[in-house]
């Protein structure tokens, strides 16, 4: 006959098995750490490493003479038709006075960027003391240079496959030894629409789209929804109503956002009638798909407030309303607010639904309101991602590095926000 | 003809609700059937609903006629009647789940926020009936005050917590009367020395008999004419307890004060008289000395003997 385990035997037969799996579990739980941080490491190595470039661009040193007859012959000067593009074409043949013919000199006024040309009716138009005189400037150079310059374009390739011929490879590196070609800040990525040409192609356009979108987005989203979670929670009368509009809710939080663009397109442009492309429509479509999100974080956020601190209100006479205005709200809010925050941030970075609105057009000049054409910073990825260009690679990591770092700011004003605002009780 | 039918049914409908409620009245009374001789003795059954000993007082204040409480098909209380006098301290005592703070949140409405809570029966204060069409729940909750189990300061300053009142009633015409009210609500509350000069700290700060001192304040502030006390001692020390016993002895001067309490030895301490519930049903009620010297029902003695509870 075995003799009987005692409890402590038992126990310590067991506790070897115990501390196992407590360790597998650990370890299990850290690879899986340590896996998304690897990735999200190498995906934040290769988005700055693509698109860190696109934050400067070439640019070429020029002596411009602002030449009377080239850009207001007889005397009259019309900013509208007058040919700035052949003050940068004289500068350039300055520069290089051997060039000489047709074809070779099309090639040298192909080192510089349209934009040379914008910028000469730009300081006339300023100051038109200039004509006559002699200034250096900087403008910026073509594309095609400023992937040369920034290493993209290999000059050891056969000159049919490269872009840049050996003459062009020639003046560059002339330019470059003269000191007429570096690169500085590119401003332009910031102040400018979209564009045709890389080197002109700003993000300006779509941060305003968006956030015309996002100023409509929360100023409907958030009272309509915070309104909407104190009324289910504190107010509606539990019932089968009130059952079947939460599971509506919820299932509204996890409806493709895609479908809230038909919704809009359907709404609000078909029947309402608001021009498509506008940021009305989107921060219409977009309040709508934030709005179950910001309900159901309210909601959690209310239902977290303590009912003692109800009850004690109740119980000094406090009415209904005044206990939810007085005490339920100022507890909730910083969770409320946590829920609107990430509701944004969805919303930001939402592309599907504005493609149904239209809102995914060429747009050059940047919107100055809700009414205006616009389109969205994911929008404006999308687009950059499909152009051919080289150029347009480095943007689209660049507006990726932009649309991210306001993800982050606004996650991280939502964990201020929760942090400063949170009270103990 | 048609008509005829329908009558019938109305009829026939009728007597299946009357059926219904006599078969729901009689599960109630089987119920306590099934659990009563578990602890008690039988015969005590020909007794139910009967309260022993003296449910009315001189100069009654409060008065509760037959009142039944349900949380939807639970009889929470049954058939309780009650009168409690001005400038009274009544202590309810009794087991857990007997009902006691249910009576109690009757007092002041509290079971409203209860959407399966029905209330039947009679309350009235100072003669005004408190489930009347005419009256409004927050002025009567502004009559009758209410100190909790768990001291539930709001997380605001201490200042703010006891003007909170006063202000949402608007009682007081100004700043100076306002800081007069808290003073002095404070100064009664035994408070006012301790935390004179930390009036903008938050009151959650304070220790746990502060905080059940400052709800104390925080009540007596609105000037109430009744208070009711769901067990406040409960989650403080014995030197936490001793202060606000001797608070509730000032405060018999001015308040009808019903206190709710698990520990004989405070309700013997505090009360002028006691109450005592059981399952639902009031059981006993007598003067202080009477319940604890010679209580005239088993159940009571069995309780306050340590035999149940």
């Amino acid at each position: 006959m075995t003799r009987k385990l005692t409890t402590r035997e038992k126990l310590e037969a067991g506790l070897k098995r115990r501390r196992r799996k407590e360790l597998a579990f650990q370890l299990t739980g850290m690879l899986a750490t340590t896996v998304g941080i690897v990735f999200l490491g190498v995906f934040f190595a290769d988005l700055l490493g693509k698109g860190s470039s696109a934050f400067v661009q070439t640019f070429v040193k020029l002596d411009v003479e602002f030449t009377e007859d080239v850009i207001a012959p007889g005397g009259e000067l019309d900013l509208a038709f007058a040919d700035f593009d052949g003050l940068v074409r004289d500068a350039l043949r300055a520069e290089f006075p051997a060039v000489s013919g047709r074809s070779e000199r099309r090639e040298l006024y192909k080192l510089v960027s349209i934009a040379a040309g914008y910028q000469m009716r730009d300081m006339i138009a300023a100051d038109s003391d200039l004509l006559g005189l002699t200034e250096t400037i900087w403008v910026p150079a073509s594309s095609t240079v400023d992937m040369f310059v920034k290493g993209n374009i290999d000059p050891t390739l056969d000159e049919a496959l490269r872009p840049l011929s050996d003459a062009q490879l020639a003046w560059i590196s002339h330019l470059q030894n003269s000191g007429r070609l570096e690169t500085q800040f590119n401003s332009a990525l910031f102040s400018n629409g979209d564009s045709r040409e890389p080197e002109l192609a700003g993000i300006k356009g779509a941060l305003m789209g968006s956030f015309y979108m996002l100023i409509i987005t929360i100023a409907l989203a958030f009272p309509i929804g915070v309104a909407a979670a104190i009324y289910l929670e504190e107010f509606a009368p539990r019932s089968r109503w009130s059952d079947l509009i939460e599971v509506n809710i919820n299932n509204l939080a996890a409806v493709p956002s895609i479908v809230f663009g038909l919704l809009g397109l359907a709404v609000f442009i078909n029947w309402v009638g608001i021009p498509r492309s506008a940021p009305l429509v989107g921060g219409l479509v977009l309040s709508l798909l934030t709005l179950p999100v910001i309900i159901i974080a309210s909601r959690a956020a209310i239902k977290s407030v303590p009912p003692s601190i109800r009850e004690a209100a109740l119980g000094l006479g406090a009415s209904e309303m005044q206990v939810v205005f007085h005490h339920v709200m100022p507890l909730a809010l910083p969770g409320m607010l946590t829920g609107a925050i990430i509701g944004m941030s969805r919303a930001l970075g939402e592309s599907a639904p504005l493609l149904m609105i239209g809102m995914v057009a060429f747009i050059v000049d940047v919107p100055g309101g809700f009414s205006d054409p616009a389109t969205a910073l994911p929008v404006q990825i999308y687009l950059w991602a499909d152009s051919p260009e080289r150029a347009f690679a480095e943007r689209t990591s660049a507006a990726i590095i932009v649309l991210l770092a306001f993800l982050l700011l606004m996650n991280l004003a939502a964990v201020i926000l929760r942090k400063r605002m949170e009270r103990k009780w | 003809m048609t008509m005829a039918r329908m009558t019938d049914v109305n009829v026939t409908d009728n007597q299946n609700v009357s059926n219904d409620e006599v078969e729901t009245a009689g599960a109630d009374v089987r119920r306590v059937a099934i659990e009563l001789p578990s602890i008690s003795v039988a015969g005590q059954l020909t007794e139910l609903g009967k309260t022993v000993g003296e449910v009315r007082c001189e100069n009654p204040y409060v008065v509760a006629e037959n009142v039944d409480v349900y949380y939807g098909d639970n009889h929470a209380i049954q058939n309780v009647t009650l009168e409690i006098s001005k400038n009274e301290v009544i202590a309810l005592i009794g087991p857990s789940g007997c009902g006691k703070s249910t009576f109690l949140r009757c007092l002041n409405r509290m079971n409203d926020s209860i959407e399966t809570a029905r209330v039947t029966g009679n309350i009235s204060l100072g003669g005004q009936d408190i489930y009347g069409k005419d009256l409004d729940p927050v002025a009567l909750r502004a009559r009758v005050g209410m100190v909790f189990q768990k001291p539930n300061p709001f997380p605001k300053s201490i200042y703010d917590n006891v003007a909170y009142g006063p202000r949402i009633h608007g009682l007081a015409n100004d700043r100076a009367e306002l800081d007069e009210i808290v003073h002095s609500s404070l100064e009664r509350a035994g408070l006012l020395k301790e935390v004179k000069d930390r009036l903008e700290e938050p009151g959650t700060g304070l220790s746990g008999g502060q905080q059940q001192r400052l709800c104390i304040a925080r009540t007596i502030a609105v000037n109430p004419e009744v208070i009711l006390m769901d067990e406040p001692c409960s989650a403080l020390d014995p030197i936490a307890t001793a202060r606000i016993e001797d608070l509730m002895d000032e405060l018999s001067e001015d308040y009808s004060i019903v206190i709710v309490t698990h520990s004989m030895q405070q309700a013997a301490r505090v009360s002028k008289r006691v109450a005592y519930f059981h399952l639902g049903l009031l059981v006993e009620v007598d003067e202080t000395d009477r319940i604890f010297t010679n209580p005239q029902h088993k159940l009571t003695e069995d309780y306050i003997t340590g035999r149940i509870g």
